[in-house]
């Protein structure tokens, strides 16, 4: 079993949960982030005074899935998270070592 | 003498800040009701059109529509440009009820309530600029001419059976509805909201901020209508704020029982808005109801509000904050109710409602429409659709509303 850890952009969330959704995984989080990148927040003004906030808001998503379908997650939020510009996102990739389901104890990749 | 013109003045004085704090209730519930990455925008539209409507009312609206009795009857006249006191104007001699500036200044609250209308309509994705230039026109002219049809002394009024409309139904709500129609229609709907497997909600970001709207809202209306009595006089001031109140309540209701049927839901917008459709529902009329007359309204303008928020979505013309169906829908309610219940209640009443919908729906239609078409062909009215993904915070304002928060990209 594999973690799939993507920082992507918010606007991109829909399509890429769309295409892992139809892969078969069911099982994702995601939350709300801010982050730093090459991508720089677009300059404010505030009451006169120029100003350009550290941080970008983005979405990570994290995806548990087993080893035959971790190629087709990348590949969709690869193609559906993409759109050429600077700031389009990263994906890391991390072995799982166990995972468990609390409802009823399964283990491996049942839990899934 | 002088102590009912100065209790009849105060009253007037009162009922002007109420109207005025409206401004306030429009501008919470349509922020509330739209996503916080619009929220500036939303607020900024609605901060600046109360200064365009008090600006422009001094400058031409108050004598656009009150130019004088020697129109009497007709479409448009104009007592020219800026305010000018006329002789008496700070005694009873000028009117019984109030003073010529307070008569001016009860009267400029309402101007801009036909634009703040609009604003909730045309939501998340106007461009500013342009929005502003509508505004301007839509509230220093339209309005204006509208209301000269009826209080102002013009044909509506002299109708074999008069054109009534106590507080402004059509003169103002209507008003303000055909133009959010025209608008929504001719921006078409926010990226998203109608794609080919149906319809996506696209829920609002502070609930509680409209909740508090529409209560100032309420507050306010009872000087709305209050006020409208032009005086103070106890009977009818206080007949009216029982009607206004019975009728906001009933609406709640209204549009509780029919959404309640139709989503089995407690959808509290739904009764957010049944309330706004009973208070609209009952200004045409709040002075000749009876206290069952005015539940009767309100219950049934909450129900068709829900009913109305349905088919727009329906027909495709996209209105976040259901301003169309509230102030217009509401508002044709409203006015044709004064010929169907009331100490006015009549056919040749309701024909003359009739006229007057149709009258200045049609008048509305054609100039919201041909402002907004060359704003279309000039500058262009929407943004962009990455703007438009990205906020029109950021794009139009070049700052967050809450820029501590992770704000959606």
């Amino acid at each position: 079993m594999k973690k799939i850890e993507a920082i992507i952009r918010t606007s991109r969330f829909d399509q890429i949960h769309k295409c892992v959704a139809g892969l078969g995984v069911k099982f994702l989080t995601f939350y709300e982030v801010k982050g730093m990148g090459l991508e720089h927040a677009k300059p404010e003004m505030y009451r006169g005074v120029p100003y350009e906030p550290a941080y970008i808001p983005r979405t990570k998503l994290e995806i548990v899935t087993v080893d035959e379908l971790v190629e087709s997650v990348i590949n969709c939020i690869l193609t559906e998270g993409k759109t050429g510009e600077v700031g389009d996102g990263k994906i890391f990739i991390y072995d799982v070592l166990e995972a468990y389901r609390i409802r009823n104890s399964d283990t491996g990749e049942h839990a899934l | 003498m002088q102590d009912l013109f100065t209790v009849n003045n105060l009253w007037m004085m009162i009922a002007t800040t109420l109207v005025f704090l409206m401004h306030l209730g429009f501008a919470s519930l349509e922020a509330g009701l739209t996503r916080s990455k619009n929220t500036v925008n939303i607020l900024f539209k609605n901060t600046i059109i109360p200064a365009i409507g008090l600006l422009t009312y001094a400058f031409v609206g108050f004598n656009l529509m009150y130019p004088g009795a020697e129109y009497a009857g007709s479409f448009f006249g104009f007592a020219g440009f800026g305010l000018s006191l006329p002789e008496g104007w700070d005694t009873s001699n000028y009117n019984v009820g109030y003073t010529y500036f307070t008569d001016f200044i009860f009267q400029a609250m309402f101007a801009a309530t036909a634009a703040t209308i609009v604003s909730g309509a045309v939501a998340e994705r106007v461009k500013l600029g342009p929005f502003i230039i509508f505004s301007i026109v839509y509230v220093a002219v339209i309005y204006p001419v509208v209301g000269m049809w009826k209080w102002g002394g013009g044909f509506l009024n002299t109708l074999s059976t008069p054109f009534y409309d106590f507080a402004g139904s059509t003169i103002v709500h209507s008003v303000g509805g055909w133009g959010a129609l025209v608008g929504a229609a001719m921006l078409g709907p926010r990226i998203g909201k109608y794609t080919s497997r149906g319809m996506t909600a696209i829920p609002g970001h502070n609930i509680p901020m409209a909740t508090m709207g529409v209560f100032l809202l309420w507050f306010g209306w009872f000087g709305f209508n209050g006020g409208s009595v032009l005086s103070a006089d106890p009977g009818l001031v206080s007949k009216v704020f029982v009607t206004t109140a019975m009728a906001a309540a009933a609406g709640a209701f209204g549009a509780l029982a029919v959404s309640y049927k139709m989503f089995k839901t407690y959808d509290i917008t739904m009764v957010l808005n049944g309330i706004l459709a009973g208070l609209v529902g009952i200004t045409a009329g709040a002075d000749q109801m009876s206290v069952g007359g005015s539940v009767l309204i309100g219950f049934i303008g909450g129900g068709l509000v829900v009913l109305s928020v349905v088919f727009f979505d329906k027909i495709k013309v996209d209105d976040p904050v259901g301003a169309i169906s509230v102030h217009l829908v509401g508002g044709i309610w409203g006015t044709l109710a004064v010929g169907i219940f009331g100490d006015l209640a009549g056919i040749g009443q309701f024909f003359s409602q009739l006229i007057g919908v149709v009258t200045v729906g049609t008048f509305c239609l054609i100039f919201s429409w041909l402002i907004f078409f060359t704003l279309k062909k000039t500058v262009g009215i929407r943004v962009d659709a990455a703007e438009e993904t990205e906020g029109l915070d950021i794009n139009e304002h070049k700052m967050h509303a809450y820029p501590n928060f992770a704000a959606k990209d």
